[in-house]
């Protein structure tokens, strides 16, 4: 409890002790106002003060004033005791508000506890802790066991294991050795190890990744939209009763102002809009938190939203429902030996970044003399082509092998066939095969399960090799051979063909395509870590690469927005009951203020449900 | 040059009051966006550099009249 909440409570003790008292001396006349006027005030002046100076503003219709209307007016229809009561009640309900909102603001922030605080450099052979800000690209790091790597880098010395929950979810710690790159936020477990920094701190993972959550607030829900705009003509709206219900009636009956007055503050009361306005925000927010607990992060409320109503899932195969990580399976050469082949296409591919790339130049094997290779060229979607010791050789599809006239054939092996032209003469391929994730057929049965209606798949490989795929994972719609332009087409014909309410998610590495997690609906950029681009263009990271994660965020959206339901439907039901009983004369004031306060703590602690995700 | 800055809000006792605020600076002459952030206890505003202290005085004194307890921290 902070020490505004602290006072509070003395506030409320000494005033609940002051208004036993008064009732139990039970004075008449104007003594008896003032006995329970002493606990009013010691419970009351600051909303009282409040209102004044809001009036004072030009704020007619904030709680303050609504508060002290009722209550004033409460002592002089002669219900002195429910005037204290009720200012009591209130107090006491606002004060668990401001608890529970700051208990949660707390168990949401320590989620994201992923901020280092300091980095260890070594100055003149001593270790000097210095602000992450502060180091630059290229410096050493120090990170002992036990403490936050400070930002992103390069092992250069020692062997450890590293603890990548904080920002993935994912609970086996990682070996770590020199040359392999680790990144900020996570926690080093067992040995020293000596970090060369590759990025600064601002743009290092952890400072990204905290950006991206902490500005998660500003992207509105529709839910969230509505319930501010609906709070700006409730209060008014009520009031307005208030003022009728406390005139018309007894001007028309001739008499009973008391009783009817006494019911219009009853309106009052209930008028503060706060337990709406407080408990959805609160609740995707909770989302988002939980979320991003299991290394799923959501850039907004508007994307759980979306998320809950996911019609049809694509996915890029490469990357996202398979590993990625090719391997050579076969060579088949023509007039040059195996050796000669794999050579010519390691070489043509050198500077190529494509998994496909990197898995020929593994099996390669041998380090590459650069000076032989000239004019690489990378052509998007059909391969690549450099000059080798003065030689034109095209490594790469069909289509490719078609463009420079080479006479080229089908493998009888399923897997992606690299297809090698020297000289515009076709000089064999070399099939490559790519495995499954796992749990890609898991994540694609959850999906199922959860009435996602269409699942498709899209990829740059050969029909085989996607057919192939498509059918082991039980795929509703297989697209192969396309380019990054093709795959745009077919996602927008895809948000064509669904339905108006239905969503369209994307799953993709990241990786060439950029645009088509632009445009769909929600674009899931997969093992996001270390990928900028695929940050900004998506709209959900999943940090690790496990597909089953795509069904898991969809579970929390759903969740979430169950919850948010529940709170609006729960909040305005409970409202609209009490101000019917009010308005028939049922229900009394404390009715009222459990509505206001006591709704808004339900409400909150309904919301703080949405935290607490179940990783399966 | 438009730009982008992160206040600290402190005391934001009341999440309508935030909305209202966030209303009343989204109003200001100059600011492009403006969210209030009630959880967080965050004040982001987007504007015009040149224009960002004159800005900053005038949601200062908009925040004052919703919430006078509530102070934005420079």
């Amino acid at each position: 409890m902070s020490r505004r909440q602290k006072r509070m409570l003395i506030r409320i003790i000494v005033s609940f002790v002051l208004l036993v008292v008064a009732k139990c001396l039970s004075f008449d006349g104007w003594l008896g106002y003032a006995s329970f006027l002493v606990p009013y005030a010691v419970i009351g002046w600051d909303i009282i003060w409040k209102a004044l100076r809001n009036i004072c503003h030009g704020q007619v219709f904030d709680e303050n004033f609504l508060m002290a209307i009722a209550t004033i007016g409460a002592f002089f229809t002669g219900e002195c005791t429910e005037g204290v009561a009720v200012m009591l009640f209130y107090q006491v309900g606002e004060l668990f508000q401001s608890y529970a909102v700051g208990r949660s603001r707390k168990s949401i922030s320590s989620l994201m506890d992923i901020r280092p605080d300091y980095a260890n450099i070594e100055v003149d052979g001593k270790l000097v802790q210095v602000d992450p800000d502060e180091v630059s690209i290229g410096d050493i790091i120090v990170i002992k066991p036990g403490e936050k790597i400070a930002l992103d880098g390069v092992v250069v010395e020692g062997n450890s294991f590293v603890d990548t929950s904080a920002l993935t979810g994912e609970s086996v710690p990682r070996g770590v050795m020199p040359d392999s790159e680790v990144i900020s936020g996570c926690i080093n477990q067992s040995g020293l190890i000596k970090v060369r920094v590759t990025k600064e701190f601002g743009e290092s993972t952890v400072a990204k990744i905290l950006d991206l959550v902490e500005n998660s607030s500003t992207k509105k829900a529709k839910a969230e939209s509505f319930i501010t705009k609906f709070a700006k003509y409730y209060t008014p709206c009520v009031v307005f009763g208030a003022v009728i219900l406390g005139v018309l009636p007894p001007l028309i009956s001739g008499g009973g102002w008391a009783n009817w007055i006494h019911r219009a503050l009853i309106f009052l009361v209930i008028s503060c809009p706060c337990a709406l306005v407080i408990s959805v925000p609160l609740s995707f927010f909770g989302g988002i938190g939980g979320a991003s607990k299991c290394g799923i992060l959501v850039k907004g409320g508007n994307y759980l939203e979306s998320l809950a109503r996911t019609e049809i899932v694509v996915f890029d195969k490469t990357g996202t429902l398979t590993k990625g990580v090719f391997s050579v399976t076969a060579i088949h050469p023509e007039k040059y030996s195996e050796d000669e082949l794999l050579e010519y296409a390691a070489l043509a591919e050198i500077y190529s970044d494509h998994p496909i790339a990197a898995s020929i130049k593994a099996a390669y094997g041998k380090s590459v003399d650069m000076r032989r290779v000239a004019n690489p060229q990378e052509l998007s979607g059909r391969g690549v082509c450099a000059e080798i010791d003065g030689r034109v050789v095209c490594a790469g599809n069909g289509r490719l092998m078609a463009e420079v006239g080479a006479k080229w054939h089908e493998c009888h092996k399923v897997g992606t066939i690299v297809h090698v032209a020297i000289d515009g003469e076709y000089a064999g391929h070399i099939v490559i095969s790519d495995e499954l994730k796992d749990g890609a057929a898991e994540a694609v049965a959850d999906l199922k399960n959860q009435g996602v209606s269409m699942l498709v798949m899209l990829t740059g490989d050969s029909k085989e090799v996607g057919e192939s795929v498509g059918e082991k994972l039980n795929m509703d719609q297989v697209c192969t051979e396309l380019l990054p332009v093709d795959k745009v087409q077919k996602v927008e014909e895809l948000i064509l063909a669904k339905s108006d309410k239905g969503k369209l998610v994307f799953t993709g590495d990241g990786i060439n395509d950029a645009p088509v997690l632009s445009i769909a609906d929600i674009g899931v950029a997969m093992g996001g870590i270390g990928s900028d681009a695929a940050i900004e263009a998506s709209d959900v990271v999943i940090m690790d690469d496990n597909p089953r994660k795509i069904p898991l965020a969809i579970d929390i959206a759903k969740r979430t927005l169950r919850i948010v339901h529940q709170n609006i439907v729960f909040a305005l039901s409970v409202k609209a009951a009490v101000l019917i009983l009010g308005a028939l004369g049922i229900a009394n004031m404390w009715a009222a203020v459990f509505a206001d306060v006591g709704v808004s703590v339900i409400a909150i602690l309904n919301a703080i449900r949405a935290l607490k995700v179940t990783n399966k | 040059m438009i730009m982008k800055k992160v206040f600290k809000v402190q005391d934001l006792d009341c999440a309508n009051c935030a909305a209202k605020m966030e209303e009343a600076i989204k109003k200001i002459d100059g600011v492009e966006d403006a969210n209030m952030s009630f959880i967080m206890q965050k004040l982001t505003i987007v504007a015009d550099d040149d224009k960002f202290d004159d800005i900053m005085k005038k949601a200062a004194k908009a925040c004052k009249k919703i919430e006078p307890d509530c102070r934005i921290v420079f």
